[in-house]
């Protein structure tokens, strides 16, 4: 009874953690960015913080809430 | 083809996209889903500030710009003077999204439409895989 409750145990924090690794790569792979292909066949890619980026982003929030109120 | 009707065709076969804006050469709205005159115009506005605010940083116009939120994304495409504006749920499949708003483009503008893409087709390649465009 006592093995059983500890494989229990052991079953559910492995499942816990599995699950926490899950949402943790899939908030990573869902981060803020702002991208920028260009004619020529280049990409700039913008993280928060970036210069610029962050006046795109704020953009980009407002155009998301136009489209939705 | 109309423009109008080229959006229409683009919210029937990107079930991705949820609002969406096009602007002609002088900026003005050719077409839009938006049932709402000022929001329509708003987003208008706010398709222009972000053309302007990425050629301002790199000096350059960029074509095509994704702007990735938490909540949803926004993407801004550009072809032969006009712009289109189409905001989607979180976490889209990139390249099909331009791809679509590339096609809804080049439709609008009266040039030879490519092969459609199938709702069926899209559905199969929307796994994640942004490479699948």
């Amino acid at each position: 009874m006592l093995r059983r409750k500890a494989l229990a145990g052991v079953a559910i924090a492995a499942a816990s953690g599995v699950g926490a690794f899950l949402l943790r790569q899939r908030t990573a792979q869902r981060a803020e960015k702002v991208d920028l292909h260009f004619g020529d066949g280049t990409m700039v890619s913008l993280a928060p913080g970036d210069p610029g980026a962050d006046a795109l982003l704020g953009l980009g929030r407002k155009a998301l809430r136009s489209a939705r109120d | 083809m109309e423009p109008a009707q080229a959006l229409a065709d683009l919210v029937e076969i990107s079930s991705q996209i949820e609002a969406v804006v096009l602007l002609a050469e002088d900026g003005s709205i050719a077409a839009t889903t938006l049932s709402d005159d000022e929001r329509a115009r708003e987003l208008a506005t706010t398709a222009q500030e972000i053309v302007a605010g990425a050629a301002e940083l790199e000096q350059r116009e960029a074509t095509q710009i994704e702007v990735a939120l938490l909540d949803g994304s926004v993407f801004v495409v550009r072809s032969g003077g006009r712009t289109i504006l189409a905001t989607t749920r979180p976490d889209p499949t990139v390249g099909l999204v331009l791809y679509d708003l590339r096609s809804c483009l080049r439709n609008a503008a009266g040039e030879a439409p490519k092969p459609r893409r199938s709702r069926t087709r899209s559905r199969a390649k929307t796994g994640g895989d942004d490479a699948a465009a």
